[in-house]
């Protein structure tokens, strides 16, 4: 199974062996990546039962919970890495759930569309409805991702929060770019911090 | 009340120490098995059952004659594999379809009636591990548990960790609340209230108290059920009757349903065993339990430092063990660090949910037992 980019990333810069919990885990696809190549101890955490139910089926360990507020049941430093794909823009309180990804894991991944990209900027200046693009392809009354950020503003509230950033991958086009230029270059970002 | 079936009856080779500080000379324990133990005895799975349950889990009952009470989910090639599992079931100290309760016989050879000590669950797992350690099976693959099977699967965990690798808990909780404890204390009252219970001195006579268990089983069933269930099975149809009775009859179905309810059970289940096992599920609180006097009780105290890998399911229309109690558990279970899956289950039957057809109940459980 192929896994999407901004995944593939985090997989391949997780230390083998570590305490992994994957927050929105989906249907566990990174979780069994990690498990399998990585010998890795993974953790979930998902919202939708059903997703639950799948990981579960396949012998993942995951917990059907809201990270607004099941997060705060963890111990500090619980875990070597807290990761949060694809979801940071869905949070009640963004801000909040990145201050409880840095207290229980002693690293964090993160990665979320990025709305300044130069796509979504052209659909709002030419278009002047909501961008409805690739990276975030449903409508603005239906859509999930109720804090849209861009890759600037990541980096500073990452910054206002006292978090270093130690690496970031960005992606376009289903493949990596280099960093210069990601706030309008970028579909999809990745960032590994600290604190 | 008849006799146990064929079961094979384990005798303790100690007595057996209680919380209450007694001890039960001479228990013995009847179980069912079911699949081969492997040769290292790391393929035995314990399936604990609930407050009415008994070791027939996937063998017909010898009373009632019907299937076992968990037949859907285990046997060769269901969710709970016999064909790769060895799989144990007993009856629990304290009930009555062959291991000691009540209504065995004490030191002097009159039945125990209400001289038999209280039980805990800790109790019934107690004499469990004994079982265990009778079959020569020193860690379990998985313990499993339903409802009150669930207690004794989570209290298997917190006072002997060692003991099993897997732990599956279905909508169950680790503290009975108030109103479990209310809706037990209607159940011993009809039993106390009725004249034939004498005491819980009645085995020697002609007389048992049925009509009281009958009525403390109709009131349990009902939690067992959901306000959704009961109205799309029965609604306000009357049964076997054109119009309303003006009378006492059971008029509705639902009425009808309940007292065949009562009148089946007090066919198998002996009215102080009901007394003895619903006590001892209100005594349950496994974070009192693992309380200091210092800080008092706090559950994840009871999982510190385990190894063993955990699934607590619930289901949505439980509200004898509502999802907070599960995800209670599932606290803690986090905040001792444990591995952990929960999931909340989607289904209109109440807390009898775990017994019926559930697809997704059967993935969670095959998925978790075989990985």
């Amino acid at each position: 199974m192929t896994l999407r980019p901004d995944l593939a990333a985090i997989a391949a810069h997780v230390a083998p062996g570590s305490r992994v919990l994957d927050i929105g885990c989906g249907d566990g696809a990174l979780m069994a990546e990690l498990e399998s190549a990585s010998g890795c101890d993974a953790r979930g955490m998902e919202l939708d039962g059903a997703l639950v139910e799948r990981c579960v089926s396949r012998g993942l360990s995951v917990v059907q919970g809201d990270a607004n507020v099941d997060l705060a049941n963890y111990p500090d430093k619980a875990f070597d890495y807290a990761i949060l794909s694809q979801t940071l823009q869905t949070a009640t309180r963004p801000d909040l759930i990145l201050d409880e990804l840095l207290r229980v894991g002693r690293r964090a991944f993160v990665s979320f569309p990025n709305f300044a990209h130069w796509r979504t900027r052209a659909a709002l200046m030419f278009g002047g409805r909501m961008p409805v693009t690739r990276a975030l392809p449903v409508s603005w009354y239906e859509t999930q991702n109720i804090h849209h950020v861009t890759v600037d503003d990541f980096r500073e509230l990452a910054k206002a929060k006292g978090a270093v950033i130690e690496q970031a991958w960005f992606f376009a086009n289903e493949s990596g770019i280099g960093a210069s230029g990601a706030n309008w270059r970028a579909e999809f970002a990745v960032f590994e911090l600290s604190r | 009340m008849a006799p146990a079936g064929s079961s094979p009856v384990y005798h303790l080779p100690h007595p057996l120490p209680l919380d209450s500080g007694q001890a039960l000379e001479g228990a013995q324990i009847a179980y069912e098995t079911y699949g081969t133990l492997a040769e290292d005895a790391s393929n035995a799975v314990l399936v604990c059952h609930a407050l009415t349950g008994d070791q027939y889990l996937a063998s017909p009952h010898p009373i009632t004659g019907k299937p076992g009470w968990w037949e859907r989910m285990v046997g060769p090639g269901k969710p709970i594999d016999t064909d790769r599992h060895f799989v144990i079931c007993a009856n629990v100290i304290g009930s009555c379809m062959g291991s000691s309760g009540p209504a065995s016989l004490g030191p002097d050879g009159q039945p125990y009636a209400m001289r038999f000590p209280v039980i805990t669950i800790r109790d019934m797992v107690r004499g469990l591990v004994a079982l265990l350690d009778g079959l020569g099976i020193e860690r379990l693959h998985a313990v499993v548990g339903g409802s009150m099977g669930g207690m004794q699967a989570l209290s298997l965990a917190a006072n002997w960790p060692e003991r099993a690798a897997r732990v599956l808990v279905i909508a169950s909780t680790a503290r009975h609340s108030a109103q479990n404890i209310a809706f037990h204390e209607v159940g011993r009252q009809a039993i106390m209230a009725d004249p034939a219970w004498a005491a819980g001195d009645y085995y020697a006579g002609d007389a048992r108290p049925d009509n009281g268990l009958a009525v403390a089983r109709m009131a349990a069933h009902i939690t067992y059920l959901s306000e959704a269930g009961l109205t799309e099975k029965f609604g306000r149809r009357l049964q076997d009757r054109e119009a309303k009775g003006f009378g006492f009859d059971a008029d509705f179905q639902v009425e009808s349903y309940l007292r065949y309810q009562g009148s089946g059970f007090t066919r198998r289940f002996d009215a102080n065993s009901y007394l003895y096992i619903t006590r001892a599920m209100d005594y349950f609180d496994l974070a009192e339990e693992f309380g200091t006097e210092e800080h008092g009780g706090k559950l994840a105290n009871a999982f510190a430092g385990t190894e063993a890998r955990f699934c607590i399911v619930s289901f949505d229309t439980d509200w004898l063990y509502p999802t907070s109690e599960s995800r209670h558990v599932v606290h803690a279970l986090n905040a001792a660090g444990a591995k952990v899956s929960f999931v909340e289950l989607s289904a209109p039957h109440g807390h009898d949910s775990f017994l019926l057809e559930h697809d997704q109940l059967d993935r969670v459980v095959k998925g978790f037992v075989e990985q």
